[in-house]
C-alpha cells in the first residue's frame, strides 16, 4: 500500500527527537484522526533553518511525512520553508494512498506551527503564515489507572 | 523473512485439512446441482443434508431450522430485514447494541431509513450489555432484539441466555450474531431461547463464502434473495455444495473438540495477557478479563498508533489487527472501543491478537518480546509520550 520511499522513512525515520532550545516548536493534529505531530526548528540569526527534529503519534504515513518534511526544510530560510507544502512532501515520498493525504497536510501544518512559534518569539512576521490549532484529549489518564493490588 | 505467525483468526481461519479433503469430491465428481431430479444429483443433495445436520447439531437445532447463505453478513441482513418485515404489523421497533458488527449496525441504520425505530444499547467498560437497560428498552411495538453472542473485536461474551429469556417473556424475537462464537462456544438455541442465529463457515476452519442462519421453526421470515425454491423457498440461489460440505465438516470437528480447544486457547491467551500487562507499561486489556472468547486478546498501548504497530509486526511476519482508523481507511477508530468508553487517541492504539489451535507458546513469547521493543520504539517517537514523561 505504501511506496518504497514511505516505507524507508517509516522504518528509518530521519530527525526523530527533540531540540533542547528550539527557535520554534509546533504541535498539530487531531486525536480523533489519530495523528499528532510535533516539529522543532533551530533557526539561525539569518533566518536559516539549521536543524529540524520531530515526534509523531500516528500511522506509517504520518511518521514518513514528518521525517520527509524535516529533511526538506533543513537549510531553507523561514520564507523558503513555506514552499514545503503537503504536495511537495507527497511528491518527495513518491505519493501516498488517498486516505493518507491528510498526513501530508499535517506535516505542512506542523512546519507552519513551528514557524509561527518562532515568528511570535522573535516578533517578526512571515508573509503568508497562518496560526495553528491543536487538540489532545485529556480524559486518558483515568483509563490507565490500575486497581490497587 | 521470518516465519509467519498468524494471529488474526477472528478475521479468518485456515481451512482444516479434513474439511478441505471432504470438499474436494464436490468440485469435480459429485458436481450436480442438488436441486435436480436425476440420480446423479442425489449425491450432492445427500451431502448437503448431512452437512445441515452437522451444522444443526452443535447448537441443538433441528436440521430443518438451518438455512445456508453466502456469508455471515448475508445471514445478519436476512435475519434483521426480513424477520422484522414479517412482523411489521406488530410494530416497527428494533433493539440492538452499539458494539455489533457492521453487518448488523449498518443493516439497522438501513432499517431506520425505511421508517423503523432502532434503540442502540450502551455497554459497560467491559463491553457487556446491561439487562436492565434491555428490559427498559422493550416496548409494545418492539419486534426484534439483536445482540451478538461474542464481540469480534474485544472478545466479550454477552449474556445471551438471559437476553433470550427476557425476549421470550416479552414475546419479542431474539436474533444473535454468533459469527465469532459459533463452533467456539457451547451454544444451545433451545436452552438460550434463540430465534435466529447467524454464523459463518470461515471463522471455524471452514471455507469462505458460506454462511448459515438458524431460523426457529414457526418464526416468520420473508426471503432476502428471490428467484428460486432452494432452502424451502426461503433463500434463492444454487447451493454452494462444496462450501456446505466444508462447513458441515468444520462444525463436526469444532463440536467434537470444543472443550479441549477452549482449555488450550484459554491457557495461551491468559499467558499472553499476563505477560503483556506485566511487561509493557501504559497498556490495558480491552474486553472482559475472563468472560471472553478463548482465542481473543485486545490491548491498547497508550501514546502509540495501531497502524504503525501493525506494520512493524508485519515486518516480523506477525499478522494482527487494530481498531485504529488508519487500518480501515475510516476517519473514526473502532466503534466498539469508543463504546466501552475509550477516547479516540487511545482507541487508535489498539492491537487485537486472535489465536488458533495451532498457536504455540513460543510464538506468543516471541510476539511479546518483539512487541516490547516495537512499543518502546514508537513511544520514543511519540509527542504524547514525551509530554506525559515531562509532566511526571
Amino acid at each position: 500500500m505504501y511506496s518504497e520511499k514511505v516505507m524507508d522513512h517509516f522504518n528509518n525515520p530521519r530527525n526523530v527527537g527533540e531540540l533542547e532550545n528550539p527557535s520554534g516548536v509546533g504541535t498539530v493534529g487531531n486525536a480523533k484522526c489519530g495523528d499528532i505531530m510535533r516539529i522543532y526548528l533551530d533557526i539561525d540569526n539569518l533566518g536559516v533553518i539549521q536543524d529540524a527534529k520531530f515526534k509523531t503519534f500516528g500511522c506509517g504515513a504520518a511518521v514518513a511525512t514528518s521525517s520527509m518534511a524535516t529533511e526538506l526544510v533543513k537549510g531553507k530560510t523561514v520564507q523558503e520553508a513555506l514552499t514545503v507544502t503537503n504536495k511537495a512532501v507527497m511528491e518527495a515520498l513518491d505519493g501516498l494512498p488517498p486516505v493518507k493525504v491528510h498526513c501530508s497536510l499535517l506535516a505542512e501544518e506542523a512546519i507552519h506551527a513551528a514557524l509561527w512559534d518562532y515568528a511570535k518569539k522573535h516578533g517578526i512576521e512571515i508573509a503568508g503564515l497562518k496560526p495553528p490549532v491543536a487538540d489532545v484529549d485529556e480524559r486518558e489518564e483515568l483509563l490507565f489507572r490500575r486497581p490497587p493490588k | 523473512m521470518n516465519k509467519r505467525i498468524y494471529l488474526d483468526n477472528a478475521a479468518t481461519t485456515k481451512v482444516h485439512e479434513e474439511v478441505f479433503t471432504a470438499m474436494l469430491p464436490y468440485f469435480t465428481q459429485s458436481y450436480a446441482n442438488p436441486s435436480a431430479i436425476y440420480t446423479f444429483a442425489g449425491e450432492a443433495k445427500k451431502a448437503v443434508e448431512a452437512a445441515r445436520a452437522q451444522v444443526a447439531k452443535i447448537i441443538n437445532a433441528g436440521m430443518e431450522e438451518i438455512y445456508f447463505t453466502g456469508c455471515g453478513s448475508e445471514s445478519d441482513n436476512w435475519a434483521i430485514k426480513a424477520a422484522a418485515e414479517a412482523y411489521r404489523e406488530k410494530g416497527r421497533h428494533i433493539i440492538t447494541t452499539k458494539i455489533e458488527h457492521h453487518a448488523v449496525l449498518h443493516t439497522c441504520q438501513y432499517m431506520e431509513r425505511q421508517g423503523w425505530e432502532v434503540t442502540y444499547l450502551d455497554v459497560d467498560e467491559n463491553g457487556t450489555v446491561s439487562l436492565d437497560a434491555l428490559q427498559a428498552a422493550i416496548r409494545p411495538d418492539t419486534v426484534l432484539i439483536s445482540v451478538m453472542t461474542a464481540n469480534n473485536e474485544i472478545g466479550t461474551i454477552e449474556p445471551i441466555s438471559e437476553i433470550g429469556k427476557i425476549a421470550r417473556e416479552h414475546g419479542v424475537l431474539f436474533h444473535t450474531d454468533a459469527v465469532q462464537a459459533y463452533g467456539h462456544l457451547a451454544l444451545d438455541v433451545e436452552a438460550m431461547n434463540i430465534d435466529l442465529l447467524s454464523a459463518s463457515g470461515h471463522k471455524l476452519n471452514g471455507p469462505k463464502g458460506i454462511g448459515m442462519l438458524y431460523i426457529r421453526k414457526g418464526v416468520k421470515i420473508h426471503p432476502l434473495l428471490h428467484g428460486g425454491a432452494q432452502e424451502r423457498n426461503r433463500r434463492a440461489g444454487t447451493l454452494n455444495v462444496p462450501g456446505i460440505v466444508g462447513v458441515g465438516k468444520a462444525a463436526e470437528i469444532a463440536g467434537a473438540h470444543m472443550e479441549e480447544k477452549i482449555a488450550r486457547e484459554t491457557a495461551l491467551r491468559d499467558h499472553l495477557i499476563t505477560r503483556v500487562l506485566a511487561e509493557i507499561p501504559h497498556c490495558r486489556l480491552n474486553g472482559h478479563r475472563t468472560n471472553r472468547l478463548s482465542n481473543n486478546a485486545n490491548f491498547c498501548f497508550r501514546f502509540i498508533e495501531g497502524e504503525s504497530l501493525l506494520i512493524l509486526l508485519d515486518q516480523l511476519g506477525v499478522c494482527a489487527s487494530s481498531g485504529s482508523a488508519c487500518t480501515s481507511g475510516a476517519l473514526e477508530p473502532s466503534h466498539v472501543l469508543l463504546a466501552i468508553g475509550l477516547p479516540h487517541e487511545i482507541a487508535h492504539g489498539s492491537l487485537r491478537l486472535t489465536l488458533s489451535e495451532e498457536t504455540t507458546m513460543e510464538e506468543l513469547d516471541f510476539v511479546v518480546d518483539e512487541l516490547k521493543k516495537i512499543v518502546a520504539r514508537l513511544r520514543d517517537m511519540s509527542p504524547l509520550y514525551e509530554d506525559s514523561m515531562k509532566n511526571q
